[in-house]
């Protein structure tokens, strides 16, 4: 007997992936043309600044070339985005300069849209048909009525296109189909947002609480070095989660809350918090208002209660809270980051920020630091046309006012020319690196609006679903062959960072800032990028913010000093940037809009029997539909899978690596999908990894692997506070 | 003298390790490893039934065996020991045959051919190494699980590591003496 059979049969190997190997054998390609593992003394091996777009995150690193051909990427160390260590995608990151199936030149369609058929046009020609078409919207609709969803540094760009052109109404799906009830979250209780990256100070934790944040499956690289030199020091870590998570195998704890009931849980903790008089006292005298009503508020939270609701014990919870007040204030209740689950998605961030607030964790080391960012002046430019109308004007727009940013539905509903009639809010779209289709559910109403519209332009390095939709596509460049704007986003220390090309633009693609100024001059709006090229724009405002682009090329990062505390002082006399200058415990701004002051828990609708709730994250090698034909990163995880309790999977027979279907609530059914049975999961609901499944023919790689949770998600749970889209609203029965 | 020859061994935290890959692709960029093939994978192994339940994490990897079966299968002599190093496996690519003597007689399945048709898998980054560099696996990895050294010297990151905590080897009873570790 071998012993390879043996382990094969009960470890599951990851890494290059079974599929992969089977696939292969003996006709993989050698990747770059060289074999050799070491350097000969003739290898020419130059590095380049750059800053990473596998995933939102932009952490720094050095492309490495080696001959002139691509190498490797690695983490810039000066980076406190990554600290040195990208993550499985940065890593990749050549995967997408290299894919073949890239966007190679500018497309006009020729036939009705979503049908795929176009023609090969110069870029003259793309930005004479886009000029055209925008100067009859403006003549009769109104600048105005034009509209982006933007993903990705190369967006700015276009938005001082727009802003220039004479609209404002920019909108990004990572809003409210993701992050965005966090940020209103803490917003309402601190007077300010979360923000990327996360402010938390995790590596200084000594207790860390997720709440279905899976750290580890999600690879933003600090957030997993921080979480990974906790855990190192022996921070206790909390997970609650139905599934068990990578981040759940490194917890103490592990409560396997019920689907839709973690606000009934974290009511309980408050609960005990209180009860228990384990708060901070001095901290929550000092800076918070609304303890009172809180306390009121929260009375009947017991555990005794939350115990049927969420199938934690009663003793769980209170040792869990316990040890929360234990390490506090270096205990961090992790705000998370896709939020958008039950449609109560604020109030249930709320009650975590509230719990912190209790724990003395906000603006204390091991919660909450206070972050800070490099002040970047921008190139001047002339005063932009004045709106007479924006997103605010708009349906979701006033019904939604705590809303901080545009959300990507209201802007689809005011396209639909049925619905609004003959004069709809928005005639054009531009949609800068941003599958919608997959990014956003109900993508029948996405292709209804699109179906409207009387300009769709789409701009992006790969062939996606959406790009069938365009009128004209512009092929960007990967970023590895591209300047864009100085990276100086919040941290512990202000940095710069900077992007510039590795590489010379393949194909006939263009970098965004070219695309974007080009276009400018077409539509008579030269003097919105005053500058000769971008090598001058950057130099400008590098020296105003204390570099020089050449210094930037040569270390890539760079650290400035920091003008304020990193944390509150203890006993300092802090005002908070809310109405009352205080932590608000209880909302009078919620209460005013009519919404619930402190968060109330409210049952959610359950599955019939037969029925699963569908759950989705991430995984480690993906962000998401982004990169699922990156020529190295499919090898690595070439399609996801639904993980099923053993106890569901023998009830309906199936097996391990078996292709079964979804089929939900509504009889939407999935495309097929191998089914993984683990115990890693609660027997009431299923997971798969959000992102596969993709429809795209001209996404070799990826097409029809896998089956994408999107398309099942027809019941969206809208959060009322700010237009949120709640994605685990449906339920799954199996076609076997 | 035997014991001035550098025993290279790799810890590899399973409390820390998250799973997420980056050693598997930053291996197959920095050695160019063909498609398909990998020299670094992820292993995941799951214990007990809901909800009691545990997961081991572990990066896997040639083991550089201090009694490496494929050494001692390999009729031309292809597979060997580094020089100055008591385990550190080599592949001369341009002896191999490709006969695969090696790849059946590895317990690890650490062994691939490559379009060329010899023979590869890891090699501690040798070329790093000898520079005084971290590997590729190492350097990359986000957890910082992952601990390479000379366990042959008692001061080393690696010993002083396997003195403190709990660790194991994947299949000890094989005989093959592995010094790829696992904390525990």
């Amino acid at each position: 007997m071998s012993t390879r059979i043996n382990r094969r049969d009960f470890i599951k190997i990851a890494g290059a992936g079974l599929g992969a190997l089977a696939v292969s054998g003996g006709v993989g390609k050698v990747v770059y043309g060289l074999m050799k593992n070491g350097l000969s003394s003739e290898d020419m091996i130059s590095r380049t600044s750059t800053y990473c777009e596998m995933c939102t995150f932009q952490c720094a690193g050095w492309a490495y070339t080696k001959n002139g051909m691509p190498w490797k990427i690695t983490g810039n160390e000066a980076d406190e985005h990554c600290y040195g260590r990208l993550c499985t995608k940065g890593t990749a990151g050549f995967g997408l300069y290299d894919d073949p199936d890239r966007l190679r030149t500018p497309l006009i369609r020729t036939s009705e849209r979503g049908k795929q058929v176009f023609k090969e046009a110069t870029w003259d020609e793309a930005f004479d048909y886009i000029a055209s078409k925008l100067g009859e919207i403006k003549e009769k609709h109104g600048a105005e009525s034009v509209a982006m969803f933007s993903h990705g540094s190369g967006g700015s760009w276009f938005k001082t296109l727009l802003k220039a052109y004479g609209t404002t109404s920019f909108v990004a799906p990572s809003y409210a189909n993701c992050r965005g009830p966090r940020e209103e979250a803490y917003m309402n209780t601190f007077g300010e947002a979360i923000d990327t990256p996360e402010r938390t100070d995790m590596k200084n934790s000594r207790c860390i609480v997720l709440i279905g944040s899976h750290i580890g499956e999600n690879t933003h690289s600090q957030q997993v070095n921080e979480f990974a030199e906790a855990v190192g020091k022996g921070a206790t870590v909390i997970v609650a989660d139905p599934r068990y998570s990578t981040a759940a195998s490194k917890a103490q704890y592990w409560l396997p809350v019920k689907p839709g009931t973690d606000l009934a849980l974290l009511l309980a903790w408050i609960n005990v918090i209180i009860t228990e008089e384990l708060y901070d006292k001095d901290y929550v005298k000092r800076y918070t208002t609304g303890f009172d009503e809180l306390k009121k508020a929260v009375k009947e939270n017991t555990p005794e209660w939350a115990y049927p609701i969420t199938t934690i014990k009663p003793e769980v919870i209170r040792d869990t809270a316990r040890e929360m007040a234990k390490n506090a204030p270096a205990t961090l209740i992790h705000p998370g980051r896709h939020n958008v689950w039950y449609g109560d998605d604020t109030q249930r961030v709320r009650a975590g920020a509230i719990l912190n607030a209790l724990l003395g964790s906000w603006g204390r080391k091991g919660g909450f630091y206070m972050p800070e960012k490099a002040e970047m002046p921008e190139y001047p430019v002339p005063e932009f046309p004045k709106n007479k109308k924006s997103y605010k004007d708009t349906d979701a727009g006033m019904n939604y006012p705590l809303a901080n940013l545009a959300i990507s539905s209201g802007v689809c509903d005011a396209t639909v020319h049925s619905v609004i009639g003959g004069d709809a809010f928005y005639e054009g779209w531009f949609i800068y690196g941003s599958n919608i289709l997959k990014a956003m559910p109900q993508k029948e109403k996405t292709i209804k609006a699109l179906q409207d519209l009387s300009l769709v332009v789409v701009i992006d390095v790969l062939p996606t679903e959406i790009t069938g939709w365009a009128d004209v596509v512009l092929p960007d460049t990967s970023y590895l062959e591209r300047y864009d704007d100085i990276r100086h986003s919040q941290g512990r220390t202000p940095q710069l960072a900077l992007r510039s090309p590795a590489f010379e633009p393949r194909y006939n693609s263009k970098p965004a800032w070219w695309i974007a100024k080009e276009l400018g001059k077409k539509m008579g709006l030269e003097k919105y990028f005053p500058w000769n090229d971008i090598e001058e724009y950057l130099d400008f405002k590098l020296k105003k913010a204390g570099s020089s682009l050449e210094e930037m090329k040569k270390i890539g990062v760079k650290n400035l000093e920091r003008t304020t505390p990193l944390y509150i002082g203890k006993g300092e006399n802090y005002k908070f940037p809310t109405d009352s200058g205080k932590i608000e415990l209880y909302s009078k701004a919620l209460k005013n809009f009519g919404f619930d002051p402190v968060p109330v828990f409210t049952k959610h609708e359950e599955p019939d029997s037969g029925y699963y709730r569908l759950l989705y994250g991430r995984s480690p090698s993906h962000s998401f539909a982004r990169t699922i034909n990156n020529p190295i990163l499919s090898q690595l995880d070439p399609e996801n899978e639904v993980w099923i309790n053993p106890e569901v999977a023998k009830e309906w027979g199936i097996k391990s690596g078996q292709f079964i279907k979804l089929e939900n609530q509504d009889n939407i059914i999935s495309a097929r999908v191998r089914a993984k049975v683990t115990e890693r999961i609660r027997p009431d609901c299923v997971y798969m990894v959000h992102g596969f499944g993709s429809t795209q023919k001209k996404l070799k790689k990826a097409y029809g692997k896998g089956a994408d949770d999107q398309e099942l998600m027809t019941r969206v749970l809208v959060d009322p506070i700010m237009g949120g889209q709640g994605m685990h609203g449906n339920f799954v029965t199996f076609k076997v | 003298m035997k014991t001035e020859n550098k025993k290279y061994a790799m810890v590899i935290d399973t409390k820390l390790c998250v799973g997420c890959g980056a050693c598997v692709a930053a291996c197959k960029t920095e050695n160019n490893v063909p498609d398909g093939r990998s020299r670094v994978w992820v292993a995941e192994e799951v214990s007990g039934t809901f909800p009691d339940i545990s997961m081991e994490i572990r990066s896997e990897r040639c083991n550089h065996c201090s009694s490496a079966p494929c050494v001692d299968s390999c009729p031309t002599g292809a597979s060997h020991y580094k020089k100055g190093t008591v385990n550190l496996v080599m592949v001369n690519e341009n002896r191999c045959t490709g006969c695969k003597a090696c790849m059946a007689a590895c317990p690890y399945d650490a062994r691939f051919t490559v379009p060329e048709g010899y023979v590869s898998k890891c090699t501690f980054c040798s070329h790093r190494i000898e520079k005084g560099d971290s590997p590729a696996c190492m350097a990359v990895c986000p957890a910082k699980a992952i601990h390479f050294g000379d366990i042959n010297n008692r001061e080393s990151d690696v010993s002083r590591l396997l003195r403190s905590r709990k660790s194991k080897t994947l299949l000890p009873e094989n005989g093959t003496e592995p010094n790829v570790y696992y904390l525990v």
